[in-house]
């Protein structure tokens, strides 16, 4: 089997994985950080969402062998120094979350909006960027209030 | 309101773990030795099982078991049952036919649990389970609801016409005769879409078995695991209660799609033995949710509605095929009668009301609960009738509601139902001012202008929840009782835990129990905590569903907080050497009357563990209290939705321009909590109007929506932000005043949608979900009749 090695949140990991290993599952299963979910294994509702070299990526469709050499950040990794990233505050702040099971991808989805788009966001801007992430308990006017908030702050 | 107490919108407590990807999901625990399981599910709709052979797979590596429907009865584990007996108009019961947890000899529907690998990785189960050779031998089938009782295709042996019951509520002949003297008659044939509740959080399950211990333990997604520990052991005979610990820890969102008791569940925890006691793991890939996770409405019904030359109504008439799918669901039964047809008074004054409902089996996955449960069909089917017969009668849609409104309270309706309180012209004269309802013609001319057709539409909902009282549902074929439990343990430093049976996942209990509990004793709101979702921790519960954990579960808290008042006074007098008559407790302090004697809460805590200072033969020491509460009656929310809608005849694209929605709710415990419900369930209802839709392919029986690139979610951009607004009239059953707010919304929200649309278009009919394409079709009919 092919070793891989990535920094993930910072910290250089590696580990056998086989050909087929999915990102998602090496985080979730070799690392053991959960915050990453699987809502769908079709790349649809964006709950596995993470940061690889700095783009947001579903990582329940790229290869874990793909991404050797790469920096990967996942939900665990966003909070600094004890300190939530403004947008995990925003979420909380304006209840951007019910279940909690979409959010971390939702949350990595709206750091990586920001970063492309600016901290300046309309509505529309943040509902049309958010397309990919699908969430079932908040009908979206929360989570859309705290990717604003939350972008004005980052 | 500010602060942490009831009223006030205080950010929630679990949303810590939930940013930081500190969640603990049943697919985040990994146990030792873990093993994994997969399920080979029927790729046929209806067939026989000619054989299994099982060589080939279990020869794979890694694997450590098949099992199959031989093995259950080798071991004699009972199948899935169905908690509520409908008895039929002609006094028989209802046809339930067997459900195994591994089929016995048939399958069903595409789906259907054939048998289960358990092997040491997921890849390997999952290798294994496609070498498993499954002869089958095709049977006809049938997945309309509406064929079910003209087909060939019988799904069970019990019910030779596909009949589960035909059951019937109200007063059949007085109905006939206010439908005989009717000055206007309006009819609709409406149905219902089926619906697949989606989760975002897939169903998992992890069963292990302690040979040590002789014991096993269940980890799953499940919105009330004493029920499922209660039917794993009293019908499934795994073991006995004390010998089974089930644990629903963080879950993903549920919508009642959880609520019911899975054969893959069972499945692991039983199988779990048979692999020596090592725990056995299932987490359902996306399609499997779509596949064999409970769905939910598929209604095909005929409505009327009668009314006299003033335009109040005179009778509502009901006939109503209600899909249970191939199998009796959990709680299946009750959906299409009792949470449905008691509701069809809506809002209004209706003196005559009837309906029958045929449920039958069809060849597609088991129909259960999904968000608001039968109260969303009512609704939908009263608000089309209302808004239609207003267009008919050439009256405003909003006057004929008000003119038909029930202005009295307590209102017997003729379907069981007495509403307690409400004020539904508040609620409707908020959301026209809210809505601008005034300026909607300006606004219709300027979409005109622009080539837009413009549409507003009404929906007066009225919902029962905070389900039930136990006797009432226990008359009515309810197999289990739904009171709720509370325990509320004081801590000698103060501090108090609260052990629940309700289950948060999504609700935020953590943060509204502790709410009211800090309120009630002036205790830090940090300083409580919540516990909920194990059975070795909380004696039992019945879960949460039906919008009860408000009504029903804070009202067991609070029952359990009077007890603690009550001892702690005890206590208290003691100390402070007076008459416990004269001691008075308020914001966390307890006084003596007439002096300036006092002891804080905390203070009185610590004393009822230390014992020192009263007659332990009198006081027992320590200060924990549990009650039970069963509640008097339902709760009634009720409350108005209005939805604008503008149209592109060239796409036929339907976007939500505008969307107001007034609740009374009652007292709110969190307002901002309430809200994030009414967003969410109005979503859920925009989803199921314009575009959710299950459709199973009727040559070949597939499920032809399984995947989210099939089955149209509603994104975020398909959805505006929503106006809410509140009025109160507080419930007369509970302490607090409050109603269920956690369906409302999905219940309210899509006839007010469909309103719209019809509105817009100048037709009266348009089936849901009405996608662009539907609507299209819809503006091209339109234009064939205009040349």
């Amino acid at each position: 089997m092919p070793t891989v090695s990535m920094t993930v949140n910072g910290k250089a990991v590696k580990g056998e994985v086989e050909g087929r290993t999915l990102l998602v599952e090496f985080i979730r299963e070799h690392l053991g950080l959960t915050g990453t979910h699987v809502g769908c294994d079709t790349s649809q509702c964006g709950a596995c969402v993470v940061h690889v070299d700095g783009k947001a990526v579903k990582s329940c469709s790229t290869l874990a062998a793909a991404c050797d050499g790469a920096a990967v950040t996942t939900i665990e990794g966003l909070a600094k120094d004890g300190k939530l990233h403004p947008m995990q505050e925003s979420f909380r702040e304006h209840h951007g979350l019910q279940c909690g099971f979409c959010t971390p991808g939702m949350i990595m989805s709206a750091v990586d909006l920001v970063k492309r788009e600016g901290k300046k966001l309309d509505e529309d801007t943040i509902r049309h960027g958010l397309e990919g992430n699908i969430c079932r308990c908040t009908g979206y006017q929360n989570i859309v209030k705290a990717v604003q908030a939350g972008a004005e702050k980052m | 309101m500010t602060g942490t107490g009831v009223g006030a919108s205080v950010k929630r407590k679990e949303d810590q773990r939930f940013i930081t990807g500190k969640g603990q999901y049943t697919d985040d625990i990994n146990l030792k030795d873990q093993t994994y399981a997969y399920f080979v599910r029927s790729p046929h709709a209806h067939a026989t099982i000619k054989s299994i052979n099982t060589k080939k797979a279990a020869a794979m590596p890694g694997v450590l078991g098949v099992f199959t429907g031989e093995h259950v009865k080798e071991d004699k584990i009972g199948g899935l049952i169905c908690g509520w007996a409908i008895t039929s108009k002609d006094g028989s019961g209802m046809k339930a036919g067997p459900h195994p947890i591994l089929a016995d000899g048939k399958v069903r529907y595409v789906g259907d649990h054939v048998a289960v690998v358990v092997a040491e990785t997921k890849e390997q189960a999952k290798a294994a389970a496609a070498l498993v050779d499954v002869k089958y031998a095709p049977l006809a089938h049938n997945v309309d609801a509406a064929k079910a009782m003209s087909t060939k295709a019988q799904v069970h042996d019990v019910a030779a016409d596909n009949r589960v019951y035909n059951w019937s509520i109200g007063d059949e002949g007085n109905t006939a005769a206010a439908f005989k003297n009717a000055a206007h008659v309006t009819k609709l044939d409406i149905v219902n879409n089926r619906l697949i509740p989606n989760a975002m959080e897939p169903r998992a399950a992890i069963g292990s078995y302690d040979t040590g211990m002789e014991a096993y333990t269940l980890y799953t997604t499940s919105q009330n695991p004493h029920v499922a520990r209660l039917v794993i052991s009293a019908f499934h005979g795994l073991c006995p209660e004390h010998k089974l610990r089930v644990i629903a820890p963080d879950v993903g969102g549920g919508f009642g799609s959880k609520i019911f008791i899975y054969a893959e569940e069972v499945v692991c925890v039983w199988v779990s033995k048979r692999v020596g006691g090592r725990p056995v793991k299932w987490t359902a890939e996306r399609t499997e949710s779509f596949l064999a996770d409970a769905h939910g409405r598929d209604h095909v019904t005929k409505a009327e509605l009668a009314t006299d030359s003033s335009g109040r109504i005179t009778g509502l008439r009901v006939h109503t095929t209600a899909s249970m799918g191939a199998y009796l669901s959990t709680f299946s039964s009750c959906v299409p009668t009792y949470l449905y047809a008691t509701l069809l008074s809506g809002q209004y004054n209706i003196p005559n009301i009837y309906a029958e409902v045929d449920a039958v089996y069809t060849n597609t996955a088991p129909v259960d609960a999904y968000r608001g449960a039968g109260r969303p069909e009512a609704t939908y089917v009263v608000e089309r009738l209302v808004e239609t017969a207003a267009r008919e009668l050439k009256m405003d849609p909003a006057e004929f509601r008000r003119k038909n409104f029930v202005t009295q309270f307590p209102h017997q309706t003729p379907v069981i139902m007495c509403y307690d309180a409400g004020d539904y012209d508040a609620s409707l004269v908020k959301a026209q001012e809210m809505a601008d309802v005034k300026g909607f013609a300006a606004r219709k001319a300027a979409s005109a202008k622009n080539g837009k057709l413009r549409g507003l539409g009404y929906s007066a909902y009225i919902e029962a929840c905070g389900i039930a009282p136990s006797a009432a549902i226990g008359s009515l074929g309810a197999g289990v009782g739904l009171w709720e439990s509370a325990e509320v343990r004081v801590n000698p430093v103060g501090s108090v835990e609260i052990l629940t049976g309700s289950h948060s996942h999504g609700q935020g209990h953590e943060t509204t129990f502790a709410q009211l509990v800090s309120d009630r004793l002036g205790v830090d709101f940090n300083n409580v905590s919540v516990v909920h979702g194990d059975t070795d921790k909380v004696q039992f519960g019945m879960g949460t569903y039906g919008s009860r954990s408000g009504a029903v579960g804070m009202h067991a808290i609070s029952k359990a907080l009077d007890k603690i008042e009550a001892k702690a006074k005890k206590v208290a007098a003691a100390v402070m050497e007076a008459s416990t008559d004269d001691v008075e407790f308020k914001n966390g302090t307890f006084t003596v009357k007439g002096t300036d004697k006092k002891m804080a809460f905390g203070e009185v805590a610590l004393a009822a563990y230390v014992a020192h200072k009263f007659n332990s033969a009198e006081i027992e020491p320590g200060l924990k209290e549990s009650a039970f509460h069963d509640p008097a009656n339902f709760v009634f929310p009720a409350g108005v939705h209005i939805c604008e809608v503008e149209i592109d005849p060239d796409t036929g694209v339907t976007e939500i321009a505008n969307y107001t929605c007034v609740d009374d709710f009652g007292n709110l415990i969190n307002p901002m909590i309430v809200e994030g419900q009414v967003q969410g369930g109005i979503v859920q209802g925009i989803g199921q109007a314009l575009a959710e839709g299950c459709v199973y392919d009727e040559s070949s029986g597939q499920l032809l929506t399984g995947s989210y690139m099939d089955y149209r979610m509603p994104r975020a951009a398909d959805v505006p932000s929503f106006n809410l607004g509140f009025t109160c009239t507080p419930c007369p059953t509970n302490p607090m005043g409050m109603k269920g707010c956690g369906e409302a919304g999905a219940i309210g929200s899509p006839p007010a949608v469909i309103n719209a649309v019809t509105d817009a278009l100048g037709i009266r009919e348009i089936a849901m979900p009405a996608t662009p394409q539907v609507v299209w079709n819809a503006v091209q009919g339109l234009k064939k009749a205009a040349e």
